[in-house]
């Protein structure tokens, strides 16, 4: 005698992406925490040193925030017009910002007042940095200009017009104190060295520069600019690497997490995209309210920052493994655990004689219902089901198996107002599902059959089948549509393919399984 | 055309065993069913077959219990005779030819010396009229008696055998047709017919199905179509008789049983659930439901112990009357079509094919035993006439059986077709096969064929549907998600909107070939391109098939025009083709072999030929009645060695194939049935010397003697070794007088060893161990004359070998013992027979 075999639930493909290794990671992170700034948060930059506090340059402040802080640890505020880019020197002690007034600023982390003011420049200033022997400052202005400071003597060492453009990003070399790297408007990357006179490289990105990035080994140089983000081999002279276009709008920002393995870019698009840096993939994406301008990420991934152009600071702190398992946690300690145990620790000694007891198995109460061939009974508890988790997977497959058992027609029989008009407020929810048209559409003609006697008996089923019609009307359009633009499609396929050979049309379709059989149902349904 | 006497078409395995009600012996040890033209007798307890009682030469139509007996029953068959067998040996004791087609037999208790068979009214097979008739069995000493004593009961009755029933005592017989019961007394020799009217809003439902008469009152249990069960009792008059009815299935009752004391009544129909009522308490009922399929029959120990059913699926189920399944005879199942095609599983190398509704089953070849079933539906099955399941209509195994591929379908009036595709993976640890992916509407339309990729690199499945395209799935190996490898689709394709009909995969799997209508297209599954097309009109192609080994640059296809093509793929030429009607083409994956199945006027011819040689291997007119559709070469375990020309073919596989009654058959081979026929002489002389404690001990060394004496003559080498050590010495013990007998206890040890029998791997390492024992012995002292005595010995009796050849998986202390317990024994005693 074989056991009653359950109704089958059919689980279908998750829409969205896949569980990966990465999306799991880039997930692991706490709901964010949203800091409003008096302006566009146009640059973020963390501390090397321990606590790793933040920068965040916004507006005419920098504000320095304490890792879990929601208030600003230290604020700078000795700034004329707006400030660009706060930089920390890498040891943490000192800050350079410049100013839309063409001054750059050098502030002692502790104090308040700038320790030196650098004037030289004629127009803004975004572009500040320390070089990596810590005495020399990088600017770069509107004024097409970028020039390196001394620290101890606040006087100009060089000064560089090569660029046609305004100066709005730059980078110094972690390895040698005489290297940087400036992008600019003019769409070149230029590699300068100190020593020289002139620039000793220059790359076309073809798109206004937003953004450059060394690689920690600086042998690979990422620009963002325009829709692209390239990455250029520094050591075979600037050669382009690759070239990715996966943002819809300006690429404004970029990153990379702490151990080398993935690269960030962040877009007026209002993502964040993470790629593989050994295939340039998007492994994961992260969804932003306004359009992102800045981005960092703090030393071994711990929080993510993100500024907004309407002045939101999003951190994002990833959780601890304790929180973890507190959650594991507490889902084990449920009161029923001791209740399932009991008895199953207990270790039969040596005589005892074992006495096994068939495994009762569990079934639902639908499928006991339907076991006892109780098929109205079924039906409402799988709708009952359905109104309280909203999830018509079980009651979508409880009615597949009545119709499978030919009973379908009896169980949504004779029902009342109320009861109908749930089971139609069902249908409407879940007929233009196309994982569930199949079986709610022969359902919808069963109950159109059955109650047709009694159409205008009541308002609110009569409302109800109205709403019912204008659905399935508005999808029947869709659906014309939907197939108007598939061929087209086929069309443009099959002008780009090859002349000589086409030996099959149907290869062409990306997807086989998905074309046409929606429409189907519409026009049965009108006829019912 | 050539005459093989050699090769035999054989019946092999897969007999109905469901066609009549099963019997249970007194003892309930056994269950006795017929089975074609024989009487299969299995063990209720370990469900293994015992005995085949063959003898019959037509249908067996019934068994029954000889109630005078309780070792025999009588077996009555269309061939119009009725036999009685010995079930516990095996033996036919006695043969009575009636001379009607027999349709089932009865007996009753009260009358010794009488069965009761149904017969045609007039002795013609086409007759639609039966009668129930008494046969006097004549006694005599004979095996084969004519019996033409017949005395007809009742004219006019139903030739099921449900439909008659022995009431109380055997005062009376009870049988049913149409919407007539008719009782018969035997003491009044008076019928009384009872009518029922037919229903009147469902047409003629109420008719009778099933009769049963309860075995210690005056009451009969009738069933009918429409579900109900009618109790009748005071029918011994035509007036004043009484029924109750009893109404709880919702199909017909196909069986009723009383159990032999009358407190219960069992039913059964289609709705697979045995139904426990109490006699006189009609309304508590137990039930056993979930049987699997249609009760055809139930059968009841004359003890009451155990009830058996037998199901439309082939199946006998064995049921305790605590209302428990205690086992399950499943014999193999055969639906109304085999629509998934013969397969072989590569890993146990059983025959796979739909079984029970939405299964696959397992049939092991050898064993004709069904292995088990794999559920591909999963779905609760309900049993009701008229509604449409899910049937397991293709199926697919890979080349090393790691993966099997399955579609099911469901058609449904007025909806659209459901069809799924199910990818199973092998699981090691189960040791079955696991579902991994599932693919809802894989296809618009139903799928026609599919095949796997016999290439060991990729695991490629394709499919090929009515739709016009056919599919490649591939095995996609997700190892960064957690969900592990599933299978997806890769290429679709199809050729200017054709509807293909078959596919195959070259031997190697570099080539895809698939026909569409009447062009055979040829692809490249590496590439996908399209490599070239063939086409042979008119016709359409209905079957295609690459040649394997030497003959892979073949390519072979027939078409609905009978005509037999094959291509040479190198220069996609068309290499020969011929006119013929191949209803199913069948390559040999171990050899170059192809077996054609021909339907010529009704009947089917085999051609066994290699693509690239001009005459046919073997050829066979007039194979069976029908079409051939299903047809599988099954790899043999070993090798056969046969040298005649004709039968090479069959040396590496067998061929097996399906009738259009769907009996199984296949080719046997001389040299085959030459090993066959010596397996059973050697247990028939087994068999007749009495096993007794005393055979034990000395028979088998009696005859391995004999043969070694044989033996002997020409070859004296192998007598040396083969000797076995103890015959002699136990000649010894036995014929030396008593008085002259050493003690019991020194004689004890020497007896024990010499009965013990050496192993072979003993008498190789014999040579060694004699040596070193004759160095032992020379190094001890004093035992010169011992020796020369036991030459003397040896001399006298020739048993000289023989006494080591038990002895050399003993310790060296044990030996020595031994050896001086001998030379203590017989030193004196071959002076004794030296006397």
């Amino acid at each position: 005698m074989a056991s009653f075999k359950p109704t089958k639930i059919p689980i279908y493909p998750k829409l969205g992406e896949k569980v990966t290794p990465d999306t799991l990671y880039w997930k692991n992170y706490k709901a964010p925490v949203q800091i409003k700034e008096f302006g566009a948060v146009t640059s973020i930059d963390f501390s090397p040193l321990a606590p790793h506090n933040y920068a965040v340059t916004a507006s005419t402040r920098i504000h320095i925030y304490g890792p879990f802080s929601q208030e600003p640890v230290k604020t700078f505020t000795r700034f004329k017009d707006t400030a660009y880019s706060g930089k920390f020197r890498s040891d943490g002690q000192l800050l350079v910002a410049g100013c839309e007034d063409s001054v750059v600023r050098l502030f002692d982390v502790s104090g308040k007042v700038a320790l030196r003011v650098f004037k030289g420049h004629t127009k803004g200033v975004h572009v500040t940095d320390f070089t990596s022997d810590c005495y020399h400052i990088l600017t770069g202005s509107d004024d097409y200009t970028c020039r390196l400071w001394d620290i101890p003597n606040s006087t100009e060492l060089t000064s560089y017009k090569e660029h046609t453009d305004y100066i709005r990003c730059g980078t110094t070399s972690k390895l040698n104190r005489d290297i940087f790297i400036t992008g600019s408007y003019d769409h070149t990357l230029r590699v300068f060295d100190a020593r020289v006179e002139k620039s000793v490289m220059t790359m076309d990105h073809s798109q206004p520069v937003e953004s450059v990035l060394l690689y920690p080994s600086e042998g690979l140089l990422v620009s963002s600019g325009g829709r692209y983000v390239k990455v250029w081999d520094l050591l075979k002279g600037g050669q382009p690497l690759v070239s990715l276009k996966n943002h819809h709008k300006t690429v404004t920002c970029l990153g990379l997490s702490s151990n080398g393995q993935r690269l960030l870019s962040a877009s007026l698009d209002r993502h964040v995209k993470i790629y593989n840096t050994t295939n340039y993939k998007v492994v994961h994406n992260f969804d932003y309210a306004a359009s992102i301008l800045s981005l960092a990420l703090a030393p071994d991934d711990e929080s993510i920052v993100v500024g907004m152009t309407n002045g939101v600071l999003s951190i994002k702190h990833r959780k601890s493994p304790e929180e973890k398992q507190e959650v594991a946690g507490k889902q084990r300690v449920r009161p029923v655990y001791r209740v399932f145990v009991k008895g199953r620790n207990y270790v039969p000694k040596k005589d005892d004689f074992f006495v096994s007891k068939p495994v009762k198995s569990h079934l639902a109460k639908y499928d006991k219902q339907l076991k006892r061939f109780n098929i109205s009974k079924a039906l409402d508890t799988a709708l009952e089901l359905w109104r309280k988790n909203r999830k018509p997977d079980i009651t979508v497959a409880v009615m597949k198996e009545l119709d499978r058992r030919g009973t379908l027609k009896n169980a949504l029989a004779g029902r009342d107002e109320q009861n109908l008009s749930q089971l139609l407020n069902f249908l409407i929810g879940n007929v233009v599902d196309p994982r569930f048209t199949p079986v709610l559409v022969t359902a919808t003609e069963m109950i159109l059959d059955i109650y047709q006697a009694v159409v205008g008996q009541s308002s609110v089923v009569d409302r109800q089948l109205v709403r019912l019609q204008e659905l399935v009307e508005r999808e029947i359009d869709y659906q014309q549509d939907l197939l108007e633009v598939l061929g087209m499609l086929d069309t443009l396929f099959a002008t780009s393919l090859p002349r000589k050979e086409v030996p099959c049309p149907g290869s062409s379709r990306p997807n086989g399984l998905a074309e046409g059989g929606l429409g189907a149902p519409g026009p049965q349904l009108q006829a019912a | 055309m050539v005459a093989h006497a050699e090769i035999r078409v054989v019946h092999r395995g897969g007999s109905k065993i469901n066609f009549r009600e099963p019997v249970i012996t007194n003892d309930s040890r056994f269950l006795l069913c017929a089975s074609g033209e024989s009487v299969k007798v299995y063990s209720s307890s370990s469900e293994e077959c015992v005995h085949d009682l063959q003898g019959h030469t037509d249908l067996v139509s019934g068994i029954a219990r000889n109630p005078s007996n309780h070792l025999q029953v009588y077996s009555c068959s269309a061939d119009g005779t009725v036999r009685l067998w010995d079930f516990t040996d095996g033996i036919l004791i006695k043969t009575f030819i009636i001379g009607y087609p027999i349709y089932s037999i009865y007996v009753s208790e009260k009358h010794g010396g009488v069965v009761f068979v149904v017969v045609p009214m007039a002795n013609d097979k086409s007759s639609e009229l039966f009668q129930l008739v008494a046969v006097h069995l004549p006694r005599s000493g004979d095996q084969e008696v004519e019996a033409r004593e017949l005395s007809a009961v009742l004219c006019d009755v139903s030739p099921s055998p449900g439909a008659a029933s022995f009431g109380r005592e055997g005062e009376y017989v009870a049988a049913a047709k149409g919407l007539q019961l008719e009782v018969f007394f035997f003491k009044k020799q008076k019928p009384y017919r009872f009518f029922l009217k037919p229903g009147i809003k469902k047409g003629s439902k109420n008719a009778f199905t099933c009769v049963s008469c309860h075995p210690k009152e005056d009451c009969i249990a009738t069933g009918h179509a429409d579900g109900k069960i009618r109790l009748w009792r005071n029918f011994n008059q035509k007036k004043e008789y009484t029924y109750s009815t009893l109404h709880w299935h919702h199909g017909a009752v196909n069986t009723l049983q009383f159990t032999p004391e009358g407190t219960n009544l069992l039913s059964g129909g289609i709705e697979s659930v045995l139904v426990q009522w109490r006699y006189t308490q009609e309304n508590q009922k137990d039930f056993l439901p979930r049987l699997g399929a249609a009760i055809t029959h139930i059968a009841v120990s004359p003890d009451g112990s155990l009830f058996c059913t037998s199901h439309s699926d082939n199946k006998i189920t064995i049921i305790q009357s605590c209302v428990k399944v205690s086992a399950i005879i499943q014999g193999l199942v055969k639906s109304e079509g085999v629509r998934t095609d013969l397969m072989i599983d590569p890993r146990s190398k059983a025959l796979v094919l739909n079984g029970k509704p939405g299964h696959l089953q397992f049939y092991s070849l050898h064993r004709d035993k069904q292995l088990y079933n794999l559920d591909i539906v999963q779905q609760e099955y309900i049993n009701e006439e008229g509604l449409d399941q899910f049937e397991v209509v293709k199926a697919a195994f890979d080349a090393h059986g790691d993966w099997l591929a399955t579609v099911e379908e469901r058609r449904q009036k007025g909806s659209e077709l459901e069809i799924n595709l199910k990818l199973w993976a092998y699981d090691e640890q189960t040791q079955s096969f696991v579902l991994n992916t599932t693919v809802t509407a894989p296809h618009e339309d139903q799928i026609t064929a599919m095949c796997f990729s016999p290439s060991p690199e990729t695991t490629m499945l394709v499919t090929i549907s009515f739709d016009g395209h056919f599919k490649a799935w591939l095995l996609a190996d997700h190892s960064d998600t957690k969900e592990g490898a599933s299978w997806s689709c890769d290429f679709v394709g199809g050729y200017h909107l054709l509807k293909p009909g078959c596919c195959c995969f070259s031997a190697d799997g570099s080539l895809l070939a698939v026909g569409f209508q009447e062009v055979v297209t040829v692809w490249s599954p590496s590439s996908w391109e399209l490599l070239t097309t063939l086409s042979q009109p008119p016709g359409a192609i209905r079957d295609l098939c690459f040649g394997r080994l030497s003959c892979s640059k073949y390519l072979l296809g027939t078409s609905t025009k009978n005509q037999l093509c094959c291509w040479n793929i190198l220069t996609c030429s068309l290499e020969w083709s011929t006119p013929m009607d191949v209803s199913l083409l069948q390559a040999d994956p171990l050899s170059e072999n192809i077996a054609a199945f021909c339907s010529q006027s009704g009947c089917s011819d085999l051609f066994v030929f290699k693509p690239g040689e001009p005459r046919p291997l073997y050829s066979q007119r007039a194979l069976c009645t029908g079409k051939v559709q299903h047809a599988i070469f099954a790899p043999r375990d070993q090798m056969l060695e046969s040298c005649e020309e004709h039968a090479q073919w069959l040396n590496r596989s067998q061929l097996y194939f399906l009738t259009q009654h769907m009996d199984l058959m296949t080719f046997s081979t001389k040299t085959e049935e030459d090993r066959l026929l010596a397996s059973s002489k050697r247990l028939m002389v087994d068999n007749s010397v009495a096993v007794t404690p005393f055979y034990l001990l000395l028979g088998k060394h009696r005859l391995q003697q004999q043969q070694q004496q044989q033996e002997a003559l020409t070859n004296p080498m192998a007598e040396r070794i083969q000797l076995p050590q103890g015959s002699i010495a136990i000649k010894e013990l036995l014929y030396t007088p008593a008085h002259v007998l050493p003690s019991a206890s020194f004689l004890c040890s020497m007896f024990v060893r010499s009965l013990l029998i050496s192993s072979s791997s003993a008498r190789e390492e014999k040579e060694p161990v004699e040596e070193e024992m004759e160095s032992e012995e020379e190094d001890s002292e004093g035992e010169a004359e011992l020796r020369d005595a036991r030459q003397d010995l040896e001399g006298s009796a020739a048993w000289g070998p023989g006494e080591e050849l038990g002895t050399p998986a003993l310790t060296k202390a044990q030996e020595r013992e031994l050896r001086r317990v001998k030379h203590f024994d017989h030193s004196w005693l071959s002076s004794l027979l030296e006397c």
